[in-house]
């Protein structure tokens, strides 16, 4: 007798019929299960949310009051027929994979997921399932991610020379994840760092639960930036090129994306440097992540999916498109809950 | 090589002019002499000749990297650049190499004498012994099409810079049918002797649009006027009892245009004409396609001779009695044509182009209003006290060109774009009604900003019918405004007309689809702007005019 889904796929997002509840859904629904709290992720107007406890402020500081409850990572809750439990993704602080078994059946969804440990969110563990719903927003074997020390590294020198020659480096950095991703990594022994509001309100939100990161300085109207020489700026992507960044005088401007691998988009993107930096995984990455599964079904939710597909079920795998309103790391297109400029 | 792909990282790494051409004088100054000149000649569209062909390319950077051909080549377009591609999906080298450009392009060369096992044994061992960026800088040397974002004029000016040299002196010397292999950096940039190179042409003088009104540009006295043909800019070099014959990008066409020898009968040695290649019969230019046909051929059949025969309208004198007079003012060079050209028998392959009577600006607008029908683009004006300017520059010339035509379109299919426009869709098919068909009729790659293109790239990913390979049939959903030059018959086309330089002027948001053009309104344009004959090409593709 073939076994219901654990998961079907609805016009209001991924649902679990035994537990009666969505996951990362897009309309409003009664109960959604959060993977974590990027706007296309964690949208508003749901009845209830659950999340991990690290990722509820950010989402409460996005989305209001909203009713909230939190699970910590590991720990099982039972809902319906169902036994939920979130697991580390290293995508986001407080970012989850959210595991989901059905009368012995697991099925997990990963949401927005890497490999390599950031040094600033829990790092992603693998969870053996059934099934795995996974993105590809760089499924394509033309991306492959340098070590996180390597980028860093380039990041570093860039600021370096720019303070020498007397520039201002402002690097765009999506305001939740990416951002506090450089902050927490770069050499801040080279000089103060500025941030546009956007960032510098996620990161009070971060800190006051209790994530250690760098002193930074929000960039006001009030502010002089010629008091802060020398100084790395990282402003939200969309400020990039705007009459914002008139009072740092002479800039030097860098982007930080996986996107960047690409040098169409790279010059497409006018910035001076691009810096090939993503929360999402690489090609090598995705592809070990759904091996360390143990599944045998893969859904692919975002990316370039049917390229993905045809490439899973080469492998073996039985390979499904899901047509989602996930975003992954866009480019062109950015989050508009992370552009709400001061 | 390392010190190359420090070059190109520096020129890729900054939009601003400044220190890009700082980047490169340094290179001038400190990089091997060997090296300097193939640099100089990348930047000038001169490369070494292919010797792998791509498909082989693919095939052994795919077998490289464990990945299918057919994952290859889904990659290629969403990289938008093949050299870029086989670089990225390869495996990182596991040797290193302290070899020269020099050296490598000799390697490339080197490969045509090796048969298929070897070539292949000789591009894996250069892939494992590059980094990431020379390996991409390997795979361009091969593929071609080399851009580094810098202009010619941008290199000019550096090398300006690294050696002392007058700008304009070098771009002159810089211009003119040489490669690495005939010539050195001494040679060519340093000991310079004229007599060296018979057939170097002078730098073209391009002018910008007119925006403005012409009364913004003073008295119609100081401006001389004239048409502005759509042919093939180009000068005519006659020195040494030879003749050569240049596009302005750089092309030697001699051959191309075997009547233009005889102008060897009519003209003295040392003249140099700045005029447009018109393919040209009784008394009017052909139709462009005429002239598409003569330049894709390079020997060409005695019935094109005949059907498409060519003239050189010539605007300017360059060169004369072995002298440059480019310096001199417009008026005196303009004189001296009049007198070498003007008084020629018609079998001459040079007829002077003529200049446009006017005594004020309302009158050389309603002449300038006429240019369709006498087969030109629009009017050019230049000051008479202008010199020869080498290169665009503001102030002395000015094209003023007839308004385009347009039609409303509907978009059919979509292609994604190339190069910086990778992973955008920017190539698109338009259509006209026909009934309840939709026919298409030209496409269009131009004219949208990056932010529209943005818009219309997230729609055609949400609304493809159908994948033909790289093209997309999307929803008969968007109007666009097409303007173009100009447009003619075409047995070729299911639409039976051809356009010429077609963009998309504007996205009609205001238009449903029912109210976009039909093809009946095609044909009576085609009857009202088209120009005579009937001539079977394939497409019109924008060819460098000015």
């Amino acid at each position: 007798m073939a076994r219901d889904p654990v998961l079907t796929f609805t016009d209001r997002g991924i649902y679990c019929p035994a537990g009666d509840f969505f996951v990362d859904p897009w309309r409003p629904v009664d109960r959604a299960l959060i993977t974590h709290g990027h706007a296309d992720h964690a949208r508003p107007d749901h009845r209830r949310y659950m999340a991990t406890p690290a990722a509820a402020p950010v989402m409460r500081f996005r989305l209001g009051d909203i009713a909230i409850d939190t699970l910590p990572y590991g720990e099982t809750r039972r809902i319906g027929g169902a036994d939920v439990s979130f697991h580390p993704a290293g995508h986001v602080p407080g970012s989850a994979q959210i595991r989901i078994e059905v009368a012995g059946e697991v099925w997990v969804v990963s949401g927005d997921y890497k490999i390599e440990p950031d040094g600033l969110c829990e790092p992603f563990e693998p969870v053996r399932c059934h099934a795995f719903i996974t993105e590809c927003t760089f499924g394509l074997p033309v991306f492959s991610w340098a070590p996180q020390a390597q980028v860093m590294a380039e990041i570093d020198g860039w600021w370096r020379a720019c303070a020498a020659e007397g520039n201002t480096a402002v690097i765009g950095a999506y305001a939740l994840g990416k951002a506090q991703r450089i902050l927490a990594n770069v050499d801040t022994s080279i000089g103060p760092i500025l941030t546009h509001g956007a960032i510098e309100n996620t990161n009070e939100v971060l800190r006051a639960q209790g994530i250690a990161l760098p002193d930074t300085i929000r960039v006001t109207p009030e502010m002089d930036p010629k008091d802060h020489p020398g100084a790395l700026v990282i402003a939200t992507p969309s400020a990039l090129g705007t009459p914002w960044m008139r009072r740092f005088g002479p800039v030097s401007t860098g982007f930080a994306s996986g996107w960047m691998r690409l040098r169409g988009v790279r010059r497409r993107r006018a910035a001076d440097r691009g810096f090939v930096l993503s929360d999402h995984v690489d090609w090598d990455g995705v592809n070990s992540a759904i091996a360390e599964t143990g599944a045998e079904r893969v859904f692919v939710t975002h990316g370039y999916t049917s390229i993905f597909r045809r490439w899973l079920e080469d492998q073996g795998y039985d390979a499904r498109i899901v047509e989602t309103e996930f975003t992954g790391e866009s480019l062109d297109d950015p989050d508009p809950q992370q552009e709400t400029a001061q | 090589m390392k010190r190359f792909a420090d070059l190109f990282a520096q020129l890729d790494q900054t939009t601003r002019i400044t220190p890009k051409v700082a980047a490169l004088a340094a290179y001038f100054q400190d990089a091997p002499e060997d090296d300097r000149l193939w640099t100089i000649a990348l930047l000038s569209g001169r490369r070494p000749k292919r010797t792998v062909t791509t498909t082989l390319l693919r095939t052994w950077a795919a077998e490289r990297a464990g990945i299918p051909l057919w994952l290859f080549e889904e990659s290629y377009p969403i990289v938008g650049d093949l050299a870029e591609t086989i670089a990225l999906v390869l495996p990182p080298a596991t040797r290193g190499s302290d070899r020269s450009l020099t050296d490598w392009i000799g390697v490339i060369r080197g490969l045509s004498a090796l048969d298929e096992d070897a070539r292949k044994t000789a591009i894996l061992s250069a892939w494992n012994s590059l980094g990431p960026l020379e390996r991409f800088l390997f795979n361009k040397l091969i593929t071609g099409g080399f851009r580094m974002g810098v202009s010619q004029k941008l290199m000019t000016r550096a090398l300006s810079q690294a050696t002392g040299i007058d700008e304009a002196e070098l771009a002159h010397r810089l211009m003119g049918d040489w490669t690495p292999e005939t010539t050195s950096f001494d040679a060519l940039v340093l000991t310079h002797d004229p007599a060296a190179d018979l057939s170097k042409p002078y730098p073209f003088y391009l002018a910008y649009q007119l925006d403005d009104p012409p009364e913004d540009h003073g008295s119609p006295g100081d401006w001389h006027a004239e048409w502005k043909w759509d042919g093939i800019r180009g000068q005519l070099v006659i020195r040494g009892g030879q003749h050569f014959v240049w596009s302005r990008g750089e092309e030697l066409m001699t051959d191309r245009f075997p009547e233009l020898a005889a102008a060897r009968d009519f003209l003295p040695d040392g003249t140099v004409i700045d005029g447009e290649i018109l393919a040209w019969g009784d008394g009017a230019p052909l139709p462009f396609n005429a002239l598409q046909k003569r330049i894709g051929r390079k020997t060409v059949p005695k019935s094109l001779l005949r059907d498409a025969p060519v003239i050189v309208k010539a605007y300017d004198l360059l060169e004369w009695q072995g002298e440059d007079i480019r310096a001199r003012p417009f008026a005196d060079r303009r004189a001296l044509l009049d007198r070498l050209v003007g008084a020629l028998p018609p079998e001459a392959p040079v007829r002077l182009s003529p200049l446009i009577a006017f005594d004020c600006w309302d009158a050389l607008a309603a002449t300038r209003a006429t240019s369709r029908d006498k087969g030109a683009e629009g009017v050019m004006l230049k000051h008479r006290a202008s010199p020869y300017l080498s290169g665009r520059k503001k102030g002395d010339w000015w094209k003023w060109k007839v308004d385009p035509l347009t039609i409303d379109a509907v978009m059919i299919y979509a292609q994604q774009g190339h190069g910086r426009r990778a992973n955008l869709f920017t190539d698109f098919t338009f259509a006209v009604h026909d009934g309840d068909a939709l026919v298409p009729f030209t496409k269009a790659y131009s004219g949208l900003t990056d932010a529209e293109f943005r818009k219309i790239t997230a729609w055609v990913k949400k609304n493809t019918l159908e994948r033909y390979g790289p093209v997309r049939a999307v929803k008969p959903e968007h109007v666009f405004e097409i303007a173009f030059e100009g447009i003619q018959e075409s047995p070729r086309h299911k639409s039976g007309v051809a356009l010429r330089f077609p963009r998309m002027s504007r996205w009609r948001h205001d238009k449903p689809v029912e109210e976009a053009n039909t093809l009946e309104d095609l044909r009576a344009m085609l009857a009202a702007y088209g120009q005579g004959g009937k001539v079977g090409v394939d497409a019109v593709t924008p060819q460098e005019t000015d």
